[in-house]
């Protein structure tokens, strides 16, 4: 056994124990602390198998914005949380058969895996050129596939809006979430002044590496959504009301930049989404800052949660 | 073994937990927190698997996951979201169909 295989079994080891706490924990915020751990490990995970792009999804989403979402979640609700007597043994005993049984096919499928397995990356490779983007994954998320990008784009500012429809009616139109306040003299003031300054760079230099290197649209908006967070949370800006329209352009900015794109692409090219060789990577950049924007937005707004408070 | 196999049986184990921990656990933020414990390691596998033409996986499944992470994000939030306006509403987070709730003054304007 090689080290580096030793080193991956330790860190198989404590993702799952991780998993089982996040399942196990009596208490609803330790669970959730064990959760952001656990999604902090799982990038390790995702860089051991190269692939370093998803691996900054994973530690942006799960360890970063989703930690704080539950979080806030476990918080609010701590206070109130009953403790429902569990489930009956035999639903219990039934729910470890099935989810055993799960695991057990899953992880006979992993065994069975086709060797050498059927793969897209020599079809990625061939055709990198037509679009000048170095990146693999940043091509079939923005050229092969983007059809699934453009799609999941509209499933985020979906979600948004199916979250500001739970607001009571006399709030519609307000601001999303409580008005945070912290000490001015506090540290999070201090890191809420220090930090974003140097995350909106890293945000940006994410975009755009996200060309030839890991990084991308969605992992800088993550960056840009929580610099936005933190000041925020330390009460520094205030969201802004959802009726603004300056805020509903920034959030259809990216849907819209794409879509035009694509059906350009239907008028002067090949096919929807086609893009023409020659424009290929700046229409790919442009439609990626519009959505950088867009998403730096939607995540902290969904964050934010439902408006709370009428617009003054 | 290599690091496909081990994160494969990882990932097979994690679906078991996740699965296990939706069904049993009876509060609706350690159901959310479950769901989210997600299947998209396997996918990471296979990808793994695919490693070809110079790169170190097949950035197919690898942009499907990321895709996968986002919409799952985005669930997650409408889900918290659905928990907090139960909470208000009721003042209890709770599934449970004949829970007492608090006052019904919050449920005038709702």
């Amino acid at each position: 056994m090689t080290i580096a295989s030793a080193l991956e079994m330790a860190l198989a080891a404590v993702v799952l124990g991780m998993a089982i706490w996040t399942v196990v924990a009596r208490d609803s915020f330790a669970a959730v602390v064990g959760f952001v751990a656990y999604g902090l490990l799982l990038a390790l995970v995702w860089v051991r198998l190269d692939a370093v792009d998803v691996a900054l999804v994973e530690a942006a989403i799960s360890g970063g914005l989703g930690g704080v979402l539950l979080l806030g979640a476990a918080a609010r609700t701590a206070a109130a949380e009953s403790r429902p007597p569990a489930e009956h043994p035999a639903v219990r005993a039934a729910a470890a058969l099935l989810a055993a049984a799960v695991a057990a096919a899953l992880a006979a499928t992993v065994f069975l895996l086709p060797d050498p397995a059927p793969t897209l990356a020599p079809a990625a490779a061939a055709n990198a050129a037509s679009t000048g983007l170095g990146n693999p994954v940043t091509n079939v998320l923005m050229a092969f596939r983007a059809m699934d990008t453009l799609l999941e784009k509209v499933v985020l500012l979906l979600a948004l809006v199916g979250l500001w429809s739970l607001a009571r009616d006399r709030f519609w139109g307000g601001h999303p979430g409580p008005r945070h306040r912290a000490d001015p003299h506090g540290t999070l003031a201090f890191l809420a002044r220090l930090l974003p300054p140097i995350g909106v760079v890293v945000g940006v230099y994410v975009l755009w590496a996200g060309a030839n290197h890991p990084g991308g649209a969605f992992q800088g908006g993550t960056i840009l959504a929580a610099m936005w967070l933190l000041a925020l949370m330390a009460g520094l800006t205030d969201t802004p009301a959802i009726s603004s329209r300056r805020l509903r352009l920034v959030l259809v900015a990216g849907p819209s930049v794409f879509l035009a794109v694509g059906l350009g692409g239907l008028c002067f090219g090949a096919a929807f989404l086609a893009y023409p060789a020659a424009y290929a990577k700046p229409l790919i950049v442009g439609i990626e800052i519009a959505m950088t924007l867009t998403i730096a937005a939607t995540l902290g707004l969904l964050l934010a949660g439902a408006p709370e408070r009428s617009a003054e | 073994m290599s690091a496909a196999t081990i994160f494969g049986l990882c990932a097979a184990v994690i679906v078991g937990l996740g699965l296990y921990g939706l069904i049993v656990n009876p509060q609706p933020l350690r159901k959310i927190v479950a769901f989210n414990l997600r299947v998209f390691l396997l996918f990471g596998v296979v990808a793994r698997k695919g490693a070809a033409a110079g790169f170190g996986g097949d950035p197919v499944p690898q942009a499907m996951v990321i895709t996968g992470v986002v919409v799952a994000f985005s669930a997650t939030a409408l889900a918290v979201g659905l928990l907090l306006r139960l909470f208000a509403a009721g003042g209890l987070a709770t599934l449970e169909p004949d829970a007492p709730t608090r006052a019904g003054t919050e449920h005038a304007d709702s």
